[in-house]
């Protein structure tokens, strides 16, 4: 291979850092365009509650006030207002969601009116002189409790607050597995509800302009484009060409902007009646409480196993809490996102799963790193340690035992999913090495004999994921509202650069640099030569976004598509200009030659040239050099890998400490180690941060206790430690770059790694599982009650 | 996180801060702003007037005082944090001010501002109370000192009256033999002090001749310790002879939150005061 080529799979630096680290990075709020208003909401202070009337009248008489609208300003302005769901399922009740509400308020934090002022303070100030005469209502927070009898009913098109009835596998199969079991292993548990907390806040800045009917939204979002495509359908009463979405700089998302708010909408209205730009930022406050929620299961899980430790059958039954309303891909979230992934990494000859989604005075519960995912690792991860010790096999043995073999794959499981590649005992052995397992079996024996002292523990968590997100026509089958390619455009200079153009929006994972690195490899460019351009429905021709870790697997296939598209071209002119046929030429060190004769050659930069000046050029061929992609998957890719945790735990307080992390992860090839390895850790942090502090916190009447970062605990740099990477390269066998997605891969697998070290290291107290986060009075607690 | 709108004027003198608390209703002085800024963004705080005080060179700084130590008002976290003259009389305060929040909040919060404002899970207080610290107090007639251990009255209420400024702190030396420890337990959102235990021994001959206790976190205002930790006097200050004061550390009406119930808190305040006893000691020996 050419030096050159080397640029994939190198630890270049991110481009995107000297602007976004000195400050120069500009995002949504940093934006003022000449008139611009501010726009502040006035929101629920209850969970649940009927509106009785709404004066506007003292804060629209504020000096600054241009004017505060509510759900009858939208209707006037013929706007439709409709919060739309992006996928839809067979049971599904699909219950409005207004974008400002105005009869009843299902969760704190709904929208009920919004100020706009000539500035934030102004419009702050105002929105406190809206009075709303509320009547409260009985509230629900508790989705298994939520669709029992006596209980708030959120919703008419709901009842029994049943938001869907889902089931996946095999009933009857699973119970004759379970009938012939010699030992069965259950867990009960709740995957709390996470608030997913990107630095960033959401915000908007609409800018319509009455002579042309055009309106710009600046949007911190994930998917511009899916963004404009779900507006013009339901809520903003505007035709898709008429709309312009632009992401700025992004400052994460996490799941948290794919979806659709109400507040988008809002805000273009404001301005589509001011006649003036209006911008929002959400505080942290309004943050937490209407930035869509994740995980929130209550789960009870079961497995079977034969004499010899082999799995029979897996048995599983969720209650989802999807909040006061369907967000976007929420539907999608504990079902076809949950249940597809309770084989793991083994081979499972009978799976049950059944769903119930269940509507909550919370907010709207939807896709958060991993969605969907994370939580059915946890319970296959939990019921492995506890199958591991319920037979005596010890976690190592018990999964080693189960593992899906080499030989096996493609694997189709009994959940709907074809595994296309894997290789998981490699993955496992490499990270044992890494720990030197014994060693700390004899330490940890060696603390156990003072039972009063400080116990280490060993958690591990052999994970797969689904994701480059997604075949079209699979996702299509399954309920999506949207197809799941990605598309990129290619436009290469005359002088021989390129822009590239991707559908892939980033929210802060440097894909301008890994897509750079995939251009310059296939293109034989120094990544100096190459510029991509994202973010704005203007510019790209269109795109699905960044989510469901599919940016590389799929964005980049679609642009190694177009740079095959480019090369066949180049190959035309270049053939042309050299007197040979187009398949008797190689492209090598940035030239084109005829093969088998070296120093008949063209470089690059002169077929680039030529295909503009079109001088000396091929008849009946166009000029330019410019092509684009529409990538659609065959398959979602799996990722996989091993994950050890070792904690201490100090049975005086409770605390627990982590001493050691190995992760051991197969995302396939690698564009960029460096973005690998961070998206690792961002995982594990944001994992970590799931089994030990984070938690999202209602009282009884629905009031969010966790709505600053006061009381709900992200991780901060000084709790985690330094992790211990490696990984095995598996390529994915169906895409052209054999690449697999790395982005959830870490909020994945470490949860349960985590969990089940705790536990491990309790295990001579004999507690079966504490529930997440393991917080240190809970672990005192449980040691203290023995 | 839009305060509400209050006027803004800065003071070059103590005199005319406290001339200053004249010219309107409800007016907060700010110092280093990390208290009280959160609170008006949180509109928890809505002054009609804000007087600045940072800029008063003469609250600030740490100087020798006779047998002890005097700390402006103004000295910030990260001063005290570093001091080298605390260090030596009292190294307690200079731990318990490295524990305080992160770097950005220790180079601008301030010991007067952090005692002023009172929140029940601040670490100063509690090793102020240890080390027999007194607080300064002036308003614009008078001048007056009060002990820290009688300084703090309830949750974010102390016994400054709304015309006095503090002016500074003073601390006994601890003097050779000594040693110290703050043991803090964080608030894993807020990093504030979930139990914070603030303990100095002196050991003479094997003999604890001097100790002292508080404990941040766990009460309103800061559980005084200082007769238990005396209870060790004349004794080798044995690990069971602190298991066994600690006992006593019995606080009423423990707070509790989404993190640590009253029971917890209590019981960590014990587990945490044996375990700072135990460290100052060794220090001392
Ligand atoms: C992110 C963050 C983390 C923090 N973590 C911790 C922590 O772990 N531990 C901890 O102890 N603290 C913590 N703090 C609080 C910090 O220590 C504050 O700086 C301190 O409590 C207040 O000092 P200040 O100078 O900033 O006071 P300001 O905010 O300026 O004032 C606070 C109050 O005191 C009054 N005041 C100030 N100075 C005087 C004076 N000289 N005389 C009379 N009244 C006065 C003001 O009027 C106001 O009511 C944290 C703060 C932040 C923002």
């Amino acid at each position: 291979m050419s030096p050159v080529n080397s640029v994939l799979g190198s630890p270049i630096k991110r481009r995107e850092d000297p602007a976004l680290i000195t400050g120069k990075g500009k995002y949504t709020d940093d934006l003022k365009v000449f008139g611009m208003l501010s726009a502040v909401m006035v929101r629920s202070p209850f969970a649940h509650a009927r509106i009785k009337s709404i004066d506007t009248a003292a804060a629209q008489a504020m000096p600054g006030v241009i004017a505060v609208y509510t759900a009858a300003d939208a209707e006037a302005a013929g706007m439709p207002g409709l919060v739309p769901v992006g996928w839809l399922l067979d049971t599904l009740k699909t219950p409005p969601h207004p974008m400002l509400a105005s009869e009843k308020v299902n969760h704190v934090g709904d929208a009920v009116a919004v100020v706009v002022a000539e500035d934030r303070y102004v419009a702050r100030d105002a929105a406190d002189a809206v009075l709303v005469d509320y009547e409260p209502l009985s509230a629900c927070t508790n989705p298994k409790d939520a669709i029992s009898d006596g209980q708030a009913q959120i919703h008419d098109e709901a009842p029994s607050n049943i938001a869907f009835d889902w089931e996946i596998g095999d009933q009857a199969k699973t119970a004759a597995a379970f009938a012939a079991a010699a030992e069965t292993v259950r867990c009960d548990l709740r995957n709390q509800r996470l608030i997913p907390h990107a630095i960033e806040p959401r915000a908007v800045l609409a800018d319509w302009n009455e002579a042309t009917g055009e309106m710009t939204i600046h949007l911190t979002t994930q998917n511009p484009h899916v963004h404009r495509l779900l507006m013009c359908l339901s809520s903003i009463g505007l035709p898709e060409h008429k709309v312009r979405v632009i992401a700025p700089e992004v400052g994460g998302g996490f799941g948290s902007k794919i979806h659709h708010y109400a507040d988008e909408t809002i805000i273009a209205m404001c301005s589509k009646l001011c006649g003036r730009p209006v911008k929002w930022a959400a505080t942290r406050t309004e943050t937490n409480q209407t930035d869509a929620h994740g995980r929130d299961h209550v789960t009870s899980a079961e497995l079977a196993l034969d004499q010899d430790g082999k799995i029979l059958g897996l048995r599983v039954s969720t209650y989802a809490n999807m909040g006061a309303y369907l967000s976007t891909f929420a539907p999608a979230v504990p079902t076809y996102l949950y249940g597809t992934l309770l084989s793991g990494q083994y081979d499972i000859p009978a799976i049950y799963g059944h769903v119930v989604g269940a509507f909550t005075n919370t907010s709207p519960v939807d896709a958060y790193r991993g969605a969907g995912r994370p939580e059915a690792t946890f319970l296959v991860e939990r019921l492995m340690h506890l199958a591991g010790e319920a037979t005596g096999l010890g976690p190592v043995e018990i999964r080693k035992r189960n593992f899906l073999t080499p030989d096996q794959f493609p694997f189709e499981t009994q959940v709907a999913l074809t595994y296309d590649s894997g290789n998981y005992g490699p993955a496992m052995d490499r990270a044992l090495e890494m720990l030197g397992y014994e060693q700390l079996l004899a330490d940890q024996e060696q603390r156990r004999q003072s039972p009063n002292g400080k116990q280490i523990g060993i958690g591990f968590s052999a994970y797969i994921e689904a994701c480059g997100l997604a075949p079209s026509a699979v996702v299509g089958s399954l309920g999506a509202q949207a197809g799941q390619w990605e598309s990129a455009e290619l436009r290469v200079h005359p002088t021989g650069s390129v822009t590239v153009y991707t559908g892939s929006s980033s929210t802060g994972q440097g894909h301008k640099t890994s897509f750079s690195q995939i251009v310059a490899d296939r293109l034989q460019l120094d990544v100096s030569q190459v510029e991509v351009i994202q973010g704005d429905t203007d510019l790209v021709q269109f795109g699905m976004g960044s989510y469901g870790s599919r940016s590389g697997a799929v964005g980049g296939s679609a642009i190694a598509r177009s740079t095959d598209k480019i090369l066949d071209k180049a190959k035309l002119i270049a053939g042309h200009l050299l007197e040979a046929a187009p398949e008797d030429l190689d492209f090598k060190d940035g030239s084109f030659c005829v093969r088998g004769s070296a120093d008949h050659s063209v470089a690059w930069g002169d077929v680039a040239l030529q295909a503009y000046l079109a001088h000396n050029y091929p008849e009946n061929l166009e000029p330019g050099l410019v092509a684009s992609a529409f990538y659609d998957p065959e398959n979602f890719t799996y990722p996989f890998g091993t994950h050890i945790c070792v904690v201490e735990i100090d049975p005086e307080t409770g605390t627990t400490e982590l001493l050691r992390y190995v992760a051991v992860d197969d995302v396939g090839n690698v564009i960029n180690p460096m973005i690998v390895d961070g998206q690792i850790h961002g995982g594990l942090a944001q994992g970590i941060g799931q089994a030990l502090w984070e938690g999202a916190h209602y009282d009884e009447d629905g009031q969010l206790l966790t709505s600053s970062l006061l009381d709900y605990a992200v991780p901060k740099m000084h709790n985690l430690i330094d992790f211990e990477l490696d990984r095995t390269v598996t390529p994915c066998p169906h895409n052209p770059l054999g690449v697999k997605g790395v982005g959830e891969a870490g909020a994945i697998a470490s949860p349960p790694a985590v969990v089940n070290a705790v536990m491990d290291a309790l295990a001579p107290w004999k507690i079966q599982h504490l529930d997440m986060p393991l917080t240190s009075e809970k672990v005192w607690a449980a040691v203290h009650s023995q | 996180m839009y305060p509400a709108q209050f006027d803004y004027k800065r003071a070059t003198s103590v005199e005319e801060a406290l001339a200053l608390l004249t010219e309107a209703d409800d007016v907060k002085f700010i110092a280093g702003g990390h208290s009280l800024i959160p609170m008006m963004k949180l509109r928890l705080a809505q002054p009609e007037m804000v007087v600045d005080i940072a800029r008063i060179d003469a609250l600030r700084g740490i100087t020798e005082e006779g047998d002890g130590v005097r700390i402006g008002a103004l000295t910030t976290h990260a001063e005290i944090a570093a001091s080298s003259v605390l260090h030596e009389h009292c190294g307690l305060i200079a731990e318990a001010a490295a524990e305080i929040g992160d770097t950005q909040v220790r180079n601008r919060g301030t010991i007067g501002g952090n005692i002023a404002h009172a929140d029940p899970g601040s670490d100063l207080p509690a090793a102020l109370i240890a080390a027999g610290a007194t607080v300064h107090l002036q308003s614009a007639s008078s001048t007056r000192t009060v002990a820290a251990a009688d300084f703090f009255l309830d949750l974010l209420t102390t016994d400054l009256s709304h015309d006095e400024l503090v002016v500074a702190v003073t601390i006994p030396s601890l003097g050779r033999s000594t040693g110290c420890a703050y043991l803090k337990f964080e608030h894993p959102a807020s990093g504030y002090a979930v139990v914070g235990a603030a303990a100095w021994v002196k050991m003479e001959n094997r003999q604890c001749s001097g100790a002292g206790l508080a404990i941040n976190g766990v009460t309103a205002t800061p559980f005084n310790g200082n007769e238990i930790a005396q209870s060790l006097v004349s004794t080798d200050a044995s690990d069971d002879r602190i298991a066994a004061a600690v006992e006593s550390v019995q606080p009423e009406d423990p707070m509790a939150d989404v993190f640590a119930s009253a029971d917890y808190r209590a019981h960590l305040a014990r587990v945490f005061a044996k375990r700072a006893l135990v460290s100052a000691r060794d220090r001392a020996v």
